[in-house]
């Protein structure tokens, strides 16, 4: 096992990767993003630069607050950043959040038409389409359940089917299985691995799980709270199936969580002379 | 190939899993159903039909004022048989159809606009809301200056009734759209008239119902004022009407006769047409315990 560790303790700056032969999925050039107008308070998103690779799958780790939900609206297109540059050149970005959200008035095969349907897919092709999306994600049959009737896991994998039903090439995922019970979630990490590899798309997940962020992610990154920057990169470099409870993905894990924690007690420091110009 | 292998174990684990996590859908015999929502609202009108026999016979008012149960009948069976009932009755259920269904049109526009439209919201919102706290039967004599005793001048006082009740459903459906749906929209593609068509509307749906229903009982409230009081030969014989004749002739039992048809088609209505709709949407929408 070995662990490529790029970056520098003391300071922000991160060297940027140099990404493998892969054109780029993702690019975001110094992007600033602040809520207030004054400038008062730090800002969510301060002078970020990240690059993700077609067909890499990224995790973004940090504590709350560090902006890690704001640079994938970005991503997503929810919205524009303060200054700086966000492109996707691959095209299309889905996103799934950490409740399911789907329409409630529909069947869970409803919903993943819904959104073959808002892709301009026609209506005969629709219905089958739908079918052989829930079945890739082993969820064949299901097709007329309501989303109440769903399990947790069931309804993020229907997420999920919705998600790939938009044909997107990127995926971004905002601790889409935070609140699941720690089976699904361990089931539903080998799904996901398994669907990225199929369809070869290109990952961004947002966690606050160390373990699950080095369980899934071929690089981890993370990010420092208020103002949120990138600290620290961590190229996972495990051969073959990973599960979460190996050793490799302990140790690796064991590491970040201390930077991890060095990061947050920062802010013990820095809190009470709000100033913190030491 | 060992990652096939790991893949149909994630298949069989999933199945698994979903095996264990789906809630037991239980379903209650027709039977069982019946007796719970039929038997108690039976028992009520059984008890309140006893009270009123024991009141007459207890003489404690002469009873041309507390007319007995079956003189009440004998008013209505006459009545039926001359054919007022009947008439009386499709032309109030008629009125309130047709106010009713001008009141949605006119309602649901409001709505939209108030729901769309910050400056509308803000410059009419506070009216519509004082609209619907008015009782409409204010309206009844300002109806009859500007249209006369005619259909217009009921049709009025009903609309004025039902359509801020619509209205302020619909906005208040709008407005508890959850977030996360609107987002997801967008996300999945959904700008302008899509996203109003596909997530705003049917998210805001049992809002709007509650409004509709709210809309329904004020039209049919408005109608039996306005029919009331808008008394005239040229109408013919409508619900309101009959009141208004029971009192004429100082015949209580014609009243009370009127009473009930009012209050029969107004609960018929509720339980015909509403209520299963509001059941089924909410229902399938997982908002109510299938066994309460």
């Amino acid at each position: 096992m070995t662990l490529a560790t790029v970056g520098d303790e003391q300071q922000w700056a991160v060297p940027d990767v140099p990404t493998p032969s892969r054109p780029a999925a993702i690019e975001l050039d110094r992007v600033t993003m602040r809520f207030d107008r004054d400038g008062a308070r730090p800002a969510v998103l301060q002078d970020v630069s990240l690059t993700v690779a077609e067909g890499e799958f990224v995790s973004l780790l940090g504590a709350s607050g560090c902006g890690k939900s704001t640079l994938l609206s970005l991503v997503a297109g929810l919205g524009s950043p303060t200054s700086g540059t966000v492109t996707t050149p691959v095209g299309r970005t889905a996103l799934m959040f950490q409740e399911s959200a789907l329409f409630p008035w529909l069947t869970a095969g409803q919903n993943v038409e819904l959104a073959l349907r808002l892709r301009g897919v026609p209506r005969r092709e629709r219905g089958p389409e739908a079918e052989r999306l829930l079945e890739s994600v082993h969820l064949g049959g299901q097709h007329g359940a309501r989303v109440h009737e769903l399990s947790g896991g069931m309804r993020q994998r229907v997420a999920l089917a919705r998600a790939l039903a938009q044909d997107a090439r990127i995926l971004l995922m905002d601790e889409p299985f935070a609140a699941l019970d720690a089976i699904t979630r361990d089931v539903l990490h080998d799904e996901l691995t398994r669907v990225w590899q199929e369809n070869g798309l290109t990952v961004v997940f947002v966690t606050h799980n160390v373990r699950e962020a080095v369980r899934l992610g071929q690089r981890v990154e993370l990010m420092s709270s208020r103002p949120g920057r990138f600290v620290r990169r961590w190229l996972v470099d495990i051969e073959g199936p990973r599960r979460i409870e190996s050793a490799e993905v302990a140790d690796l894990s064991r590491e970040i969580t201390d930077d991890l924690r060095r990061e947050i007690r920062r802010h013990a420091v820095a809190t009470p002379d709000a100033g913190g110009t030491t | 190939m060992s990652s096939t292998t790991q893949y149909d174990d994630v298949a069989s684990l999933e199945a698994g899993l979903d095996a264990l996590d789906t809630p037991a859908r239980t379903s209650e015999s027709w039977g069982t159903s019946l007796r719970r929502s039929v038997l108690p609202p039976v028992v009520a009108i059984l008890f309140f039909g006893l009270v009123w026999v024991v009141v007459v016979a207890l003489h404690v008012k002469p009873t041309y004022v507390v007319p007995a149960p079956s003189e009440v009948w004998s008013t209505f069976t006459d009545y039926w048989a001359q054919g007022a009932v009947q008439e009386a009755v499709w032309n109030s259920l008629r009125r309130a159809f047709v106010g009713f269904a001008v009141s949605v049109v006119i309602g649901t526009a409001l709505g939209l606009l108030l729901a769309q439209f910050r400056f509308v919201r803000t410059a009419v919102g506070p009216l519509v809301t004082g609209l619907q706290s008015l009782p409409s039967v204010a309206w009844v004599p300002a109806a009859i200056i500007w249209f006369g005793l005619s259909d217009a001048a009921i049709y009025t006082v009903v609309l004025l009734g039902a359509v801020p009740s619509i209205a302020n459903g619909l906005l208040a459906g709008v407005q508890q759209v959850p977030p996360i749906y609107l987002r997801v929209g967008r996300v999945l593609g959904a700008r302008g008239w899509a996203s109003i068509r596909y997530v705003v509307l049917p998210a805001a749906m049992p809002g709007y119902l509650a409004g509709l229903r709210q809309g329904w009982a004020f039209a049919w409230r408005s109608l039996m004022a306005a029919e009331l009081i808008t008394f005239s030969p040229a109408l013919g014989t409508s619900l309101g009407q009959l009141l208004q004749t029971g009192r004429e002739l100082s015949d209580m039992s014609l009243v009370v006769a009127a009473i009930l048809l009012i209050l029969v088609v107004g609960v018929g209505i509720e339980l015909l047409v509403f209520s299963p709709v509001e059941r089924r949407l909410l229902r399938s929408r997982g908002l109510t315990g299938s066994s309460t």
